[in-house]
């Protein structure tokens, strides 16, 4: 393990105010012990990544319940590589149809967690793959 | 006929000796039971919102009724049992399936479908870019124009959504709230282009500003001044358009974002207190609006959780209205309310299940006496619901209707002992909820200080948990699962072109309507914001009628009132 707690970004862009999830993940993921800093709603991809870096984050989980996800995970994911950035891994969830969620996947983006994912598998997946980042 | 008339009278309870007897023997040969184990075992003893629950109910729960006071006969203050003395027998529920998706021209065509197969009202989805008071070309709007609903940038938008649509004979809903207003005024302008009489519309506008807030976060400009904004469309409305419910005062999104039942009920039924209070402030006399206050429920799949929630929500309502506002009209007592299937209910994973879970939803809330219905589709939970899937929907409620008889006696479960103490529960834990917000100085005030909005992110991680610990089941979630092929699903997808035809939609306009009554109208409206003697919809609808977009008004506004923004807390 790391020697300091895991460090997560939350976040929510867009125009979306659907934060149930993003509120439920933020807390179990702080339930497990890890850092978490949730963004609120209506941020930009820019600011989004902006945030990560200064918290110096090992994650961002992305929300997205509104439809705008394949315009909104590649943003960021584009982001991340323009600012150098990209060692933060980036997962997120929402309404996504399957078809989609292999695009994102193959876009770059590293999990996407559908409605019905049980918290476990979340906070499992965020400790090994954040855990490897906050080790390098 | 004596033991009838002691029944009635709820003086003489029918317990006898007897009956003590076999009370006593049951309680022993109970407390023998072996509770089950396993998945779901964790929550047999109280309601999906955790309202704890007895093994039976008797007599002894409902003892302390008054039937005259806390029941009385349909269509009777304070209405626990209906508003109408005939129920369902006189007249149905409307069927109102919530409808939009693309562009005006792509929603029009599915409302010309929903009209021919049956469906009795409009109801209006507005897409995210529109709902937050952004136009369609606007860099907010990246990615989202069309996909959550209709994107709406000007009156030329409303128009073609209502092209070949008598506006006049049908009953239109709206989902509409932080530009609430706008979305009005262009109805009304729309309505009067083909010369239909503002006098003649009728239907439903949302504009429930106070569960944005709370719950949908669908804001634009602070509480404050939208309270102002609001009272000016309810004050307009109800001297202009008498056919019109003026709001729609909202549990759904509340429920949605993961409240109890009891939360859902008394964060509902104290905003639509709020509004009362805000209007009698300006001077309204409550009977002068009150009859064309309307409410919107979910009903979730705790079937008589749910429909003791609504027959709380008559019975705390008419008192409240009577008692406490003083009303004299008894239409300003009788709650009518919309209520939709709970979509926080339906699953991804195996999906047709969704359609169950709808037809007993469905089924709560006509027990509980809705006005009017919609039944989510079984694929909402992963896109816009297709054409099919809607008309499974729609035909979950006929059959309800026209199949089941459950219509055909009103409120068949008034007397249950369980209904009954549930719905007391209900009123007790509403009323206790009153007094916490009374505390805060008011809803406005509570919402600053992040109340609701703990209380709901509580209630939701509380229940997550117990799915998490299998406490409760989830068919196909958490228990019963099988590996998926989704893919048998025929979704509706939202292409980018619909964003890029909008956005050159508004973009002609901008330069083809007359520029300097655009001018005018957007700074006649600025002037109207800072002075609240000077009511705003005429300002609007002078504003929609130039062509001005959604985003310029907004804007306008904005410049005034300043935008909202929330402390989160989770």
């Amino acid at each position: 393990m790391a020697d300091r707690p895991l460090r997560v970004v939350v976040a929510k862009a867009g125009l979306d105010g659907h934060d149930r999830g993003a509120k439920v993940i933020a807390r179990a993921l702080r339930d497990a012990g890890m850092e978490v800093i949730y963004t609120g709603l209506f941020q930009t991809p820019e600011q989004i990544v902006q945030t990560a870096i200064q918290e110096d984050a090992d994650g961002i989980g992305l929300s997205i319940l509104s439809g705008a996800h394949m315009t909104l995970f590649p943003l960021i994911v584009e982001q991340l590589k323009a600012q150098g950035a990209d060692d933060i891994v980036f997962f997120g969830g929402g309404t996504i149809p399957p078809d989609d969620v292999v695009a994102l996947k193959a876009a770059g983006v590293k999990a996407i967690f559908t409605p019905g994912a049980p918290l476990q598998d979340i906070i499992d997946f965020v400790n090994a793959e954040c855990g490897k980042k906050a080790r390098t | 006929m004596a033991k009838m008339m002691d029944r009635a009278s709820g003086s003489g309870n029918p317990v006898s000796p007897e009956y003590l007897e076999q009370q006593r023997l049951w309680e022993a040969a109970s407390a023998k039971g072996k509770p089950r184990t396993g998945p779901g075992s964790g929550a047999t003893d109280r309601t999906l919102s955790d309202v704890p629950l007895k093994t039976v109910y008797g007599p002894e729960d409902i003892q302390h009724m008054d039937l005259a006071r806390d029941q009385a006969m349909p269509g009777q203050f304070p209405y626990t049992r209906g508003i109408h003395p005939n129920g369902y027998r006189d007249r149905l529920w409307t069927m109102r399936q919530f409808a939009g998706f693309g562009s005006a021209k792509q929603t029009n065509e599915r409302y010309h479908f929903l009209l021919s197969q049956g469906q009795m009202g409009l109801s209006v989805a507005f897409d995210m870019p529109t709902l937050m008071g952004y136009d369609s070309d606007a860099p907010q709007a990246r990615g989202e124009v069309g996909k959550c609903g209709v994107a709406i940038d000007t009156l030329a938008d409303m128009e073609t959504l209502f092209e070949g649509i008598d506006m006049g004979a049908i009953t239109t809903s709206m989902t509409i709230n932080g530009p609430a207003c706008i979305a009005v005024a262009q109805y009304i302008a729309a309505a009067e282009k083909k010369g239909i009489p503002r006098a003649k519309l009728g239907g439903t506008i949302q504009a429930d500003i106070l569960k944005e807030y709370i719950a949908q976060k669908e804001w634009i400009f602070p509480p404050r001044p939208h309270m102002r904004v609001i009272v000016d469309m309810i004050e307009f409305c109800t001297a202009q358009m008498p056919k019109w419910n003026t709001i729609s005062v909202s549990g759904y999104h509340i429920r949605e974002a993961g409240s109890t039942a009891a939360q859902e009920l008394a964060f509902t039924l104290a905003d639509g207190f709020a509004y009362v209070e805000a209007c009698m402030k300006h001077g309204m006399d409550v009977d002068s609006f009150a009859p064309r206050l309307s409410y919107f429920f979910n009903s979730h799949v705790d079937f008589f959780e749910e429909i003791a929630k609504f027959r709380a929500a008559r019975r705390i309502y008419a008192r409240h209205m009577r008692d406490k506002y003083g009303a004299k009209d008894p239409k300003s007592w009788q709650l009518r309310f919309h209520t939709q299937t709970a979509g926080c209910s339906a699953t991804a994973q195996q999906p047709e299940n969704n359609i169950v879970r709808v037809a007993y939803e469905a089924m709560a809330a006509v027990l509980g006496g809705t006005q009017s219905l919609h039944t989510n589709s079984m694929d909402e939970v992963l896109a816009l619901p297709s054409e099919k899937s809607v008309e499974i929907a729609l035909r979950t409620q006929q059959v309800l209707a026209f199949e089941t008889n459950v219509t055909n006696v009103v409120d068949p479960l008034g007397g249950s002992y369980y209904v009954e103490a549930l719905t007391d529960e209900m009123e007790r834990q509403a009323e206790a909820y009153f007094a916490q917000i009374e505390e805060y100085g008011g809803v406005v005030e509570a919402i600053e200080a992040g109340f609701f909005q703990k209380e709901i992110a509580e209630a939701s991680y509380r229940y997550q948990r117990s799915v998490e610990s299998k406490d409760r089941v989830i068919v196909g979630v958490n228990h019963f699962t099988r590996e998926e092929n989704i893919d048998d699903l025929e979704l509706l997808r939202i292409t980018e072109e619909t964003a890029r035809e909008q956005s050159s939609r508004v973009a002609e306009i901008r330069a083809t309507r007359d520029s300097a009554a655009v001018a005018a109208t957007l700074a006649r409206l600025k002037v109207a914001c800072g002075d609240p003697k000077d009511n705003l919809m005429p300002h609007l609808i002078d504003c929609v009628n130039a062509y001005c977009t959604e985003g310029e008004i907004v804007e306008a506004m904005v410049s005034v009132y300043g935008r909202y923004i929330e402390r989160s807390v989770f």
